[in-house]
C-alpha cells in the first residue's frame, strides 16, 4: 500500500539547535499515527513543515507517492492537510460560523455554512451552535470549532497537536470516538501528545522523537507506557514519593469566597469553601478557564476579598496585599510565566528580588541589597537545575521549562507556610517535572500547606492528599485523592459539557 | 427671552449639516479601528482635507473637484501614518499625535495665500417636488450631495462590515492579527487600506467645514472636530449606526445651544457651549453599557515574526 504521506530525511536547523535531524516516517490511509516526545523533541517543528508553516532545510515529503512541498498553509490545506492547533487560532469576538468561514478557502454564504456546521457536528457528535460568540465558549467547545473547521474541508490527513490538554476525561472519550470514526472513513490522523495512556488507547502506530531524532517506533497497544516513556526520555524516571504524610493544625481556611469576574470573558468565583492543614497538598483540577487564575489571585492577594472569606491560622487576610501576605508566609506562583510570574525583560536577579524581597530580607529601609538578591537567584538556579548562563540573563531568554523551574524554585526556597501554584510543570520535560513535584512534596513534608492547581490529572493524582475540581467558578467538595476513579474525577470537573457520543 | 424664535424645522435641517464633518471623520476612523489600528491623526487629516479641498475648489471653481482633492489629500497624509506604524512598526499613539501636529502645520503653510478668499458656492441638491413637501421637504430634501453621501457611507460601512467577506476579514484582523496571519491573510495590506479609507473620509469631512459650513479658510479651523470624532467612535462602541446617532446628537445640541444663545436664555453661555459635549458623551456612555468590547488587537503592532 502506498502511504498517504511519507517523510524522508527531513532536517531543519535553527541557530544553535537542530530541531529535526534526518526524520523519516510514513502514515498510511486511515491510520492513527502518534508522534511522541518530550517538549523540545521537535514534534511541533515536524508538523509545521507538513502544514507549510516552516520549510525544511533538506529531505523530501511525498503525498500518495508524489512530491509534496507546501510553500504555505493554504497549499497544504488544498492538498488535504488539516491542523488543529494547540493554542487555538480563533477570534473571540466573532461567531462560530464566522470563525469557520475565515478558515476556508471558498466559504459559502453564512446561512449555508451554518447548515453545514450543524450537519457535520451532528454526524460526529460535536454539538456546536453556529451563531454563538467564540469568546463565550469553553475550551472544549473551542476545540470543536477548530475540528469542524478542518472537517468541512474533508481532509485526508488531520494533524492534532496535544488536543486533550484542555479537555475533561469525558470530553477526551468523545473526541476519541470522533477520531476513530474519522479513521474508519479513511482519514489519517497524526496525533501529537506526551500522554502515553491516551496514545495506547487510540493510536495504531507511534514514532518517538528525542532531541530531533527518531529514536524508535512501536505499536502502542503492544508496548507498555513505561517502555514508551523510557524511549522518550532515554532513561528510567524516578517517581516522586514521600513518606507517610502527617497533617498538623489547620493553616488556611476559605469560607464562601465569591468574586465577580474581571472582564466580560472572565469567570466569577462562586461560593468557594475549603480548609487546608499543615503538611497537606490539595490538588485542584478542572478545565482551564474555570476560575483557576481567579482563585490564585484571590489567595495571593492580587485581588482583595470580602472580610471573612480567607483566613490564615484564624486571622482574616482577605484585605492584605501580596507583599503583606508574603510576610505572613502565603506565597504563590501563577500560571503565566512571562508577564505574570516573571518580568520578561528583567534579569533573573531582579526577578528574584521582586517576590523574594520581603521574606529573604533583600530590602532594608527602602534600599535594595543586590548582592543578597544575586545569591538568592544563584541558589534557585543551582537547587532547581535552571539552565542559564548566569543570573544576569533576562527572564525572556530562558526556555519555558527553565523559567518554570526558576519561578517555582523562587517560591519554594522562601520557606512558605502556604504555597499556591498554578500549572507547576506546564511545558517542563518529564525529569524536571518529577523534580518539581518532589520539591512540592518535600515542602509539605516540612510542614507547609500546598495548593496545586493543574490541568494534568496524572500529576494531581501523584502528589495530592485531597482532590477537588473547579467548574464554572465553583469548587467541588475536596475528597481524598487515593482511590478516586477517572469517572468520579470527570464528574467533579463538570462532566462532558453537554457533549454527546458520535452517532456512528 | 423668546424661545418661539427657534424654528424647529430649520433647527433639524441645520443639525444635519453641523453633524456631517464629524460623521464622515468618525465613520472613517471606525473602519480603521475595526481593523485594529488606532489613528489619533484624524484632526490632522481633516485640516489637510480642508485646505486641499478649499484650494482646489478655488482654483478649479468646482467644489466637487475640491472634495475629491480633499479625499486624496487626507488619504495621502494617512499613508505617512501607515508607513510609520505598519512598516516601521512605530508606536501608533505617538505617530497619530505627530500626524495631527504635522497636518496642522502643513495646512497653515499651504493655506497662506487662501486666507480671506471666497470659495465657489456649493449648491444644495435640487430634488424638485420632494423639497416642497411641508416639514419633511426642508428637513430631508434640501441638502447638498456630500451630506447624503455621508449618510450612504454609514449604511455602506455597516453593510460591508456585517454581511461581506471583506468586512469579516477586516474584523478578524482587528480582533486577532496573529490568528488571521496564521490562516494566511495579509494583515498589513488590509490595515493600510483601512488607514487610507479613514484618511479619505477625514479629508472629505474637513473640506465640508471649509467649503460648506464656514465657508472660508482660516488656520486651525477644524477646531477639535477630529478629536470629537475619535471620542465618538469609542462611545459608539465601534458600531456605525451609533456613530450616526452620536454625530447627530452632537450636531443637534450644538445648533440648539446656538439658537438658545440667540434667543437670550438666562443660562451662562459657557454652560450652553459645553452642553453638546456633556450630553453626547452621557447618552453614548449609557448606550455602551452593553459591554461591547474594543477590537482586541486595537493599537497593537503586528509583525509576522514566526
Amino acid at each position: 500500500m502506498t502511504p498517504l504521506l511519507s517523510l524522508e530525511g527531513l532536517t531543519k536547523a535553527y541557530p544553535g539547535v537542530v530541531a529535526n535531524d534526518n526524520v523519516s516516517l510514513a502514515i498510511n490511509p486511515g491510520e492513527v499515527h502518534a508522534l511522541l516526545g518530550e517538549n523540545g523533541a521537535g514534534k511541533s517543528t515536524l508538523v509545521k513543515m507538513i502544514y507549510g508553516l516552516v520549510k525544511p532545510d533538506s529531505g523530501t515529503m511525498r503525498m500518495h507517492g508524489a512530491p509534496f512541498a507546501p510553500p504555505e498553509p493554504r497549499a497544504a490545506r488544498a492538498a488535504g492537510v488539516g491542523m488543529v492547533f494547540q493554542h487555538f487560532s480563533l477570534f473571540d469576538a466573532l461567531s462560530v460560523a464566522e470563525n469557520i468561514a475565515l478558515g476556508m478557502e471558498n466559504a459559502p454564504k453564512l446561512r449555508d455554512l451554518s447548515r453545514q456546521i450543524k450537519a457535520v457536528s451532528d454526524t460526529y457528535g460535536l454539538p456546536l451552535a453556529p451563531d454563538h460568540l467564540v469568546g463565550d465558549l469553553s475550551a472544549g467547545e473551542r476545540q470543536r470549532v477548530e475540528i469542524i473547521r478542518c472537517l468541512l474541508q474533508e481532509p485526508k490527513l488531520l494533524i492534532m497537536d496535544e488536543p486533550t490538554s484542555v479537555l475533561t476525561p469525558q470530553e477526551v472519550e468523545i473526541l476519541f470516538k470522533t477520531l476513530r470514526k474519522l479513521s474508519q472513513e479513511g482519514t489519517s490522523i497524526l496525533y501529537i501528545s506526551h500522554k502515553l495512556e491516551e496514545i495506547r488507547a487510540l493510536c495504531d502506530s507511534a514514532t518517538v522523537l528525542r532531541l530531533g531524532q527518531v529514536v524508535g517506533t512501536c505499536i502502542p497497544r503492544e508496548t507498555s507506557a513505561g517502555d514508551m516513556a523510557e524511549m522518550m526520555v532515554g532513561k528510567v524516571l524516578s517517581v516522586p514519593s514521600r513518606a507517610n504524610p502527617e497533617f498538623g493544625a489547620e493553616l488556611l481556611s476559605v469560607t464562601r469566597l465569591s468574586l465577580p469576574p474581571l472582564s466580560a470573558f472572565g469567570m466569577p468565583l462562586r461560593d468557594i469553601s475549603f480548609t487546608l492543614r499543615a503538611g497537606e497538598i490539595l490538588g485542584i483540577g478542572g478545565v482551564a478557564g474555570n476560575g483557576q487564575d481567579e482563585l490564585l489571585s484571590a489567595l495571593s492577594g492580587e485581588r482583595r476579598t470580602p472580610p471573612g472569606a480567607i483566613a490564615l491560622e484564624g486571622a482574616d487576610i482577605g484585605a492584605l496585599e501580596p507583599n503583606q501576605r508574603r510576610a505572613l508566609g502565603v506565597l504563590a506562583a501563577p500560571e503565566e510565566r512571562l508577564g505574570h510570574a516573571a518580568v520578561p525583560n528583567m534579569s533573573l536577579t531582579e526577578n528574584a528580588m521582586l517576590t523574594g524581597a520581603t521574606r529573604m530580607g533583600l530590602e532594608k529601609n527602602g534600599f535594595l541589597n543586590w548582592g543578597a538578591a544575586q545569591d538568592f537567584a544563584r541558589e534557585i538556579i543551582t537547587a532547581f537545575d535552571v539552565r542559564t548562563p548566569s543570573a544576569q540573563n533576562a527572564a525572556r531568554a530562558l526556555s519555558g521549562g527553565n523559567l518554570q523551574k526558576f519561578v517555582i524554585g523562587r517560591e519554594v526556597l522562601q520557606d512558605p507556610k502556604v504555597l499556591i501554584v498554578n500549572q507547576p510543570t506546564w511545558g517542563v520535560d518529564a525529569s524536571a517535572a518529577a523534580a518539581i513535584r518532589q520539591a512540592l512534596l518535600d515542602l509539605a513534608t516540612g510542614g507547609a500547606a500546598v495548593i496545586v492547581i493543574s490541568q494534568d490529572l496524572d500529576e494531581l493524582m501523584e502528589i495530592s492528599d485531597r482532590f477537588a475540581a473547579l467548574n464554572e467558578g465553583r469548587l467541588s467538595e475536596p475528597r481524598p485523592a487515593e482511590g478516586l476513579s477517572v469517572e468520579e474525577i470527570g464528574m467533579m470537573m463538570g462532566g462532558a459539557h453537554g457533549m454527546e457520543v458520535a452517532h456512528v | 427671552m423668546d424661545i418661539s424664535v427657534i424654528n424647529p424645522i430649520l433647527l433639524v435641517a441645520a443639525l444635519m449639516g453641523a453633524a456631517t464633518p464629524i460623521l464622515l471623520a468618525a465613520t472613517g476612523e471606525l473602519v480603521v479601528e475595526r481593523a485594529g489600528v488606532l489613528n489619533l491623526g484624524v484632526e490632522g487629516m481633516m485640516i489637510i482635507g480642508a485646505i486641499c479641498g478649499f484650494a482646489v475648489a478655488v482654483e478649479t471653481g468646482s467644489p466637487l473637484t475640491g472634495f475629491v482633492a480633499a479625499a486624496i489629500g487626507g488619504a495621502a497624509l494617512s499613508l505617512v501614518f501607515a508607513f510609520l506604524t505598519q512598516v516601521t512598526l512605530a508606536n501608533q499613539v505617538a505617530s497619530g499625535l505627530a500626524l495631527t501636529l504635522f497636518g496642522l502645520g502643513l495646512s497653515a503653510l499651504l493655506g497662506q495665500s487662501y486666507v480671506g478668499v471666497k470659495p465657489p458656492k456649493f449648491d444644495d441638491l435640487d430634488l424638485g417636488a420632494l423639497g416642497e413637501i411641508p416639514v419633511l421637504g426642508p428637513i430631508l430634501f434640501s441638502h447638498d450631495i456630500v451630506l447624503y453621501f455621508a449618510l450612504a457611507l454609514v449604511a455602506a460601512v455597516w453593510l460591508v462590515l456585517r454581511f461581506t467577506r471583506f468586512g469579516l476579514l477586516l474584523r478578524a484582523v482587528g480582533e486577532n492579527h496573529d490568528a488571521a496571519h496564521a490562516l494566511g491573510y495579509k494583515v498589513v495590506r488590509l490595515r493600510v487600506l483601512a488607514i487610507m479609507f479613514g484618511g479619505a473620509c477625514a479629508g472629505v469631512g474637513g473640506a465640508y467645514i471649509s467649503l460648506v459650513r464656514v465657508p472660508q479658510w482660516t488656520e486651525g479651523m477644524t477646531a477639535g472636530v477630529g478629536w470629537i470624532a475619535l471620542a465618538l467612535v469609542v462611545f459608539a462602541s465601534w458600531k456605525p449606526w451609533r456613530v450616526l446617532l452620536g454625530a447627530y446628537l452632537f450636531g443637534g445640541i450644538t445648533q440648539l445651544q446656538l439658537n438658545l444663545q440667540g434667543a437670550g436664555v438666562a443660562i451662562p453661555v459657557e454652560y450652553l457651549a459645553m452642553s453638546p459635549y456633556l450630553i453626547t458623551i452621557l447618552v453614548l456612555v449609557i448606550l455602551s453599557a452593553d459591554k461591547s468590547a474594543a477590537p482586541a488587537s486595537l493599537g497593537r503592532s503586528f509583525h509576522a515574526s514566526n
